[in-house]
């Protein structure tokens, strides 16, 4: 059950532009987001984890917008964005003697606000969340004293414990290894099913493969939307990657190979 | 059942309060004849009694404490904010940005023939000198933040800490020769003292502290949340500026109305909240109070040392301070390159 009162979400970019420095970054980027799982991909430099900072309201457009149900996310408060999207970054490096507990907990925080106490419902929605992540067990230790996949796994529990309709998520498989990998992709796409709007960026092809939907992006410019089977779609990564790699069909599933013979 | 955590958590917070408690009755106790329960009781049967111990030791022990308590939220809300924990209160420019206002109201004072002196201050006096302190410690603050452009990089924010440190210091110095009559009492500002301190002094001191320490403590989930990142704390719906406003002002306050009344106590205010993360890691909620805590403790412990250690003299409570607080970091950094 979601906290947050939207039950259907709607996000989409108008013209999105960014500039970081001299550098546009994002250039004229249109497109919608909607229910399920979607990964961003493409090339170093592309501006994949641009447009998810400014899906989530932490970089500000030098031109165009970016829309959460048909209002300019800049007019919603701080709070009530936080409330209706989680964002995860690239892992930051951490300070502080917090537990994992105290961690996910601060997945609350937008909920019952900065000088509000947790509800027996905020704790129960941090319970699930490190279930969901796998990090139940070491709740009680400290985040400085994990493993690097270990804190991905708390900071992506933080991500869910927000509870939100919108799931932003930077790189989320850093540090971890296969069986974890393959986990949180199923738990990605139970989220997705439940009519959460996940987006994550994402390196690995193979994942990224496995998404609903596919947004390739290449120096700051849309190249192409479509479902992970969408062959227009797989000649527009095929490009973007220079020629670096085929897709091709593996059972039911499409999966990237190096294309060592160009 | 309790964990581990909030058992250590417990344990320091009973200890905190047993030795501030027993440090307490030692600081009325401790005399220019030395540290003697003895002697008290001797002094308490002269009729003098009420003079030595109710207007000297009782104000310059809790005042010590306060000053102290100050300190130890200012070094916790520095170390929090600036998400580093070499962060000493005094090296963003609050120390430095203090002494300034401070030598200028002395200057000011002297020049037109109202010399103030920090030991004879009277109250508008005083009250003058912690709004100085104040506004300078503010100033201090902010320089360093807008020279660091945000308090983003801790690299380039102590970097302009130094920077704003030595730039006003120079400004003092400069004043100071313009006006020798004020280098005295920055001399006394910069060594750090608490043999000054007057019921009058203890009410500014607790009244800083009661106005500081409540936004502090509120603002504690805002600093949890920063130690995931800015970008983190963002998206979990916090505005950096107000939060950071709102901060920096408890922490310009704090040190403001510590330093108007001691001077420049060294090491108090970065050493406090190591002590609480190593003894009770926990959340900023418990770390502020049990920094302010353990500041009160460790600056009225350095107090009752100084008057004791080679009565009658005393041992300027800075320089003591300095020593044990330098003594302890140093102690701390050969421990983590063996560990």
């Amino acid at each position: 059950m979601k906290t947050t009162p939207d039950a259907v979400v709607s996000l989409h970019t108008d013209s999105l532009g960014v500039s970081l420095g001299s550098t546009r970054a994002l250039d004229a980027v249109s497109v919608s987001f909607e229910p399920g799982w979607t990964a961003i991909v493409g090339p170093n430099g592309a501006g994949k984890s641009t447009l998810l900072r400014a899906l989530a309201g932490l970089q500000t457009p030098h031109s165009g917008d970016v829309r959460l149900h048909g209002r300019t996310l800049s007019a919603w408060s701080d709070r009530e964005r936080a409330m209706r999207i989680a964002w995860l970054g690239q892992q930051a490096e951490t300070t502080g003697e917090l537990t994992v507990r105290e961690v996910v907990q601060l997945g609350r925080l937008p909920h019952h606000g900065l000088f509000g106490a947790p509800t027996v419902q905020d704790e129960s929605i941090v319970d699930a969340a490190m279930h969901d992540a796998e990090c139940s067990a070491w709740q009680t230790r400290r985040l400085h004293e994990l493993s690097g996949g270990e804190r991905q796994r708390v900071l992506i529990a933080r991500a869910l414990a927000v509870d939100t309709t919108v799931l932003l998520l930077d790189e989320p498989t850093t540090h971890l290894d296969p069986p974890h990998q393959i986990a949180l992709v199923q738990l990605l796409r139970r989220r997705a099913a439940t009519g959460v709007t996940v987006v994550s960026v994402l390196h690995d092809l193979a994942l990224a493969l496995l998404a609903d939907r596919l947004i390739v992006l290449d120096r700051g410019r849309l190249r192409a939307v479509g479902r992970s089977d969408d062959a227009t779609l797989h000649a527009a990564l095929i490009e973007v990657f220079g020629g670096a790699i085929r897709i091709e069909r593996v059972g039911a599933r499409w999966v990237p190979v190096a294309n060592l013979e160009r | 059942m309790r964990t581990l955590d909030q058992q250590r958590r417990r344990r320091l917070a009973t200890r905190l309060g047993v030795l501030s408690f027993v440090l307490l009755a030692a600081g009325l106790a401790a005399g220019s004849d030395g540290w003697s329960i003895r002697a008290l009781w001797e002094t308490l049967q002269h009729g003098d009694a009420a003079l030595i111990v109710g207007q000297i030791r009782a104000p310059r022990t809790l005042g010590a404490w306060l000053a102290g308590a100050l300190l130890g939220l200012a070094g916790a809300v520095a170390q929090g904010l600036f998400r580093n924990p070499l962060a000493d209160p005094y090296l963003l420019g609050s120390a430095s940005g203090a002494s300034l206002a401070v030598v200028l109201v002395l200057a000011a004072s002297s020049l037109t023939g109202h010399g103030i002196a920090l030991a004879t201050a009277g109250a508008v006096a005083r009250l003058g000198l912690v709004g100085a302190a104040f506004a300078g410690a503010l100033l201090g603050v902010s320089l360093t933040l807008v020279l660091a452009r945000g308090a983003e990089q801790t690299t380039r924010l102590l970097l302009a800490g130094v920077v704003v440190g030595v730039v006003l210091g120079a400004a003092s110095d400069l004043v100071t020769s313009a006006a020798p009559d004020a280098l005295r009492g920055k001399q006394a500002f910069m060594l750090g003292s608490t043999g000054f301190l007057s019921w009058g002094a203890c009410a500014v001191l607790a009244a800083g502290l009661l106005i500081a320490l409540p936004p502090a403590w509120r603002l504690a989930r805002a600093l949890d949340a920063l130690t995931l990142g800015e970008d983190a704390a963002r998206s979990l719906g916090l505005s950096l500026a107000r939060v950071r406003a709102a901060l920096v002002c408890a922490l310009a306050l704090a040190i403001g109305v510590a330093v108007s009344q001691t001077g420049l106590i060294a090491f108090v205010g970065l050493v406090s909240p190591h002590l609480v993360r190593r003894f009770a890691p926990a959340p900023h909620g418990y770390t502020l109070l049990a920094s302010a805590a353990t500041g009160g403790t460790l600056l009225l412990a350095a107090d009752v040392l100084a008057r004791s250690l080679i009565a009658p003299q005393e041992v300027p409570v800075g320089v003591l301070t300095a020593l044990l607080g330098g003594a302890y970091l140093l102690w701390l950094l050969h421990r983590r390159r063996i560990a």
